[in-house]
């Protein structure tokens, strides 16, 4: 293998893995908020794709422009299931773990559904953008620009997310996940500290899946194998983890890449679960896990 | 200030409270005293509205007994509860400044913060420090600390002196007497009789979820059947 074809390998996963890192993100801000496994997180990613192709074709804004547009529209998906679904499960008295797994896992089925019967089956894709299908190429290297875009973007949203963190709000976020009760002590409504924090998850992915719709197919079940990267992921950097996140998902991009092209590109999930495996193994609480 | 008439609270429908009235007025230090399971804890929880009630529980003449817990807290009722609640990982400046996030957008929301560090001198060395690192004591006193930066008027410790040294209680104790003094009432849940008694204006004995005793603090102190009856001492 040439040092440009190991450089492509590398990069290449590298810009996959900070999609999947920024998917991972928003998982994991929930479940570290209110131990809530998102079974329907990859279905908001599906859900942020289709925004970005409609909101393009419908008005042929530049989908980099619409990024913020998408990310704002998923905040409000975010807020309206932890209103609607989550804020009630949390209040059964019997089996709530299981009505959580169920809830979420329903909207999943439900939404890729609808997907289905508003779009249909067809493969979508962004045909014509600033970026669409252009590549810089440096001493034997491709790089394709709307994948650099994303990785760009992503590492922007992580700063974001890092930055949130350090404001009060964060601070209230980081509370509440450590002790609900006590924040509720000091007047604070924890009802909306965790909507926001379902919107703040929803929008990481919904940054994401407006990135990835520039180069990748959007279909109905589009989310799922995303979904289970970003649970992996999120295994792999421990939970509620943002540092771990990011790392973990570049890693599991790397991976990916690598399988494909020293085996075989239809194994590549093989590897990821087989360093998925190993982590649970060797340390369960993942890279940067402190539960 | 404070007004419960026939409260009763359970956990899961296993009752803990049966009937309880009591009241509080302002400036006052009040002690709830009685044994380990009798109710002090639940007691608390049940003004805060961190547990199922019923009955009737009125704080400056509105009725307090369905309000979820964020509201009661912003009403000016703030518990310190059992085993202090902290947030660990956050620094001891974090903790304290959450106790006025309720009141964002509200001008001088910090200003407790100099109360705080007058009341304990020792939390303005730790400003950087995670929660965790701290000691019991000074844990205790960032507890209480974050509680006043709600600007409580009614202030609920539950066994502030649990798990310290005799030097920490008294300085404990003595910073309760000067949170009254600065005009907040107070609530004290309590296993330490003899410091407590000695700070309170009255008190209340529970047992097995009922008030057993009221009284005014000094006469219980002195009624050397009553401690034995009731607080084994
Ligand atoms: N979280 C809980 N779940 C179920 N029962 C509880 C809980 N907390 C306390 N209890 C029960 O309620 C009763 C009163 O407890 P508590 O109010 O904590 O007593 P105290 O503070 O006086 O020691 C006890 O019988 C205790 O076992
Ligand atoms: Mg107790």
């Amino acid at each position: 293998m040439s040092l440009a074809a190991v450089v492509q390998m590398l990069l290449s996963g590298l810009l996959m893995g900070l999609i999947y890192a920024l998917v991972a993100a928003g998982l994991s801000l929930i479940f570290g908020l209110m131990d809530v496994v998102n079974f329907a997180h990859g279905e908001l990613l599906m859900l942020a794709m289709y925004a970005t192709f409609f909101l393009w074709r419908g008005t042929g804004i530049e989908p980099l422009l619409l990024v913020p547009v998408v990310a704002i529209l998923l905040f409000g998906v975010g807020m309206v299931i932890y209103r609607t679904l989550i804020a009630r499960a949390l209040g059964v008295r019997a089996n709530r773990g299981m009505v959580q797994i169920f809830i979420t896992f329903g909207l999943a089925i439900f939404l890729q559904g609808a997907a289905q019967f508003a779009f249909g089956g067809d493969f979508r894709s962004i045909g014509h953008s600033l970026l669409a299908n252009r590549t810089v190429a440096f001493a034997g290297v491709y790089l394709p620009l709307p994948q650099a875009a994303a990785g760009v973007v992503c590492l922007l949203a992580f700063a974001a997310l890092l930055l949130i963190a350090r404001t009060e709000f964060g601070r209230a976020l980081e509370a509440t996940r450590e002790d609900r009760e006590a924040v509720a002590l000091l007047g604070i409504d924890r009802d909306r500290i965790f909507a926001l924090g379902w919107g703040l998850g929803a929008a990481s992915v919904g940054v994401a899946g407006a990135m990835l719709a520039g180069f990748y197919y959007t279909s109905p079940d589009v989310g799922a194998n995303f979904a289970l990267i970003a649970y992996v992921t999120v295994a792999l950097g421990g939970f509620g983890s943002l540092a771990g996140a990011l790392l973990a998902g570049v890693l599991i991009g790397e991976v990916e890449a690598v399988t494909a092209q020293l085996f075989d590109p239809s194994l590549k999930q093989v590897g990821v679960l087989g360093v998925y495996l190993l982590v649970l193994l060797v340390r369960p609480r993942g890279l940067f896990g402190t539960l | 200030m404070l007004q419960l008439e026939g409260v009763s609270a359970a956990y899961g429908g296993m009752a803990a409270l049966h009937a309880m009235s009591l009241q509080v007025a302002k400036g006052e230090i009040i002690a709830v005293l009685g044994a380990n399971g009798a109710g002090k804890s639940t007691l608390l929880k049940a003004i805060a509205g961190q547990v199922e009630r019923r009955g009737a529980i009125r704080f400056d003449g509105a009725d307090i007994t369905r309000l979820p817990a964020h509201r009661i807290a912003r009403l000016g009722i703030n518990l310190v509860p059992e085993g202090r609640r902290l947030f660990p990982r956050l620094s001891v400046e974090a903790n304290l400044r959450l106790g006025a996030y309720a009141r964002r957008g509200e001008a001088g929301r910090f200003a407790p913060l100099d109360q705080v560090f007058a009341l304990f001198p020792r939390l303005r060395e730790r400003l950087a420090q995670r929660a965790e690192t701290l000691s019991g004591g000074e844990q205790q006193m960032l507890a209480i600390g974050r509680g006043l930066m709600t600007q409580p008027r009614l202030l609920m410790l539950d066994e502030p002196s649990q798990g310290l040294m005799p030097k920490l209680v008294d300085d404990i104790f003595d910073a309760i007497r000067r949170i009254r003094d600065l005009g907040m009432t107070v609530l004290l849940v309590e296993q330490r009789l003899v410091e407590a008694l000695a700070i309170a204006d009255r008190a209340y004995v529970v047992q097995t979820g009922r008030i057993v005793l009221a009284g005014a603090a000094s006469d219980i102190a002195a009624d050397g059947a009553v401690r034995r009856a009731y607080l084994g001492m």
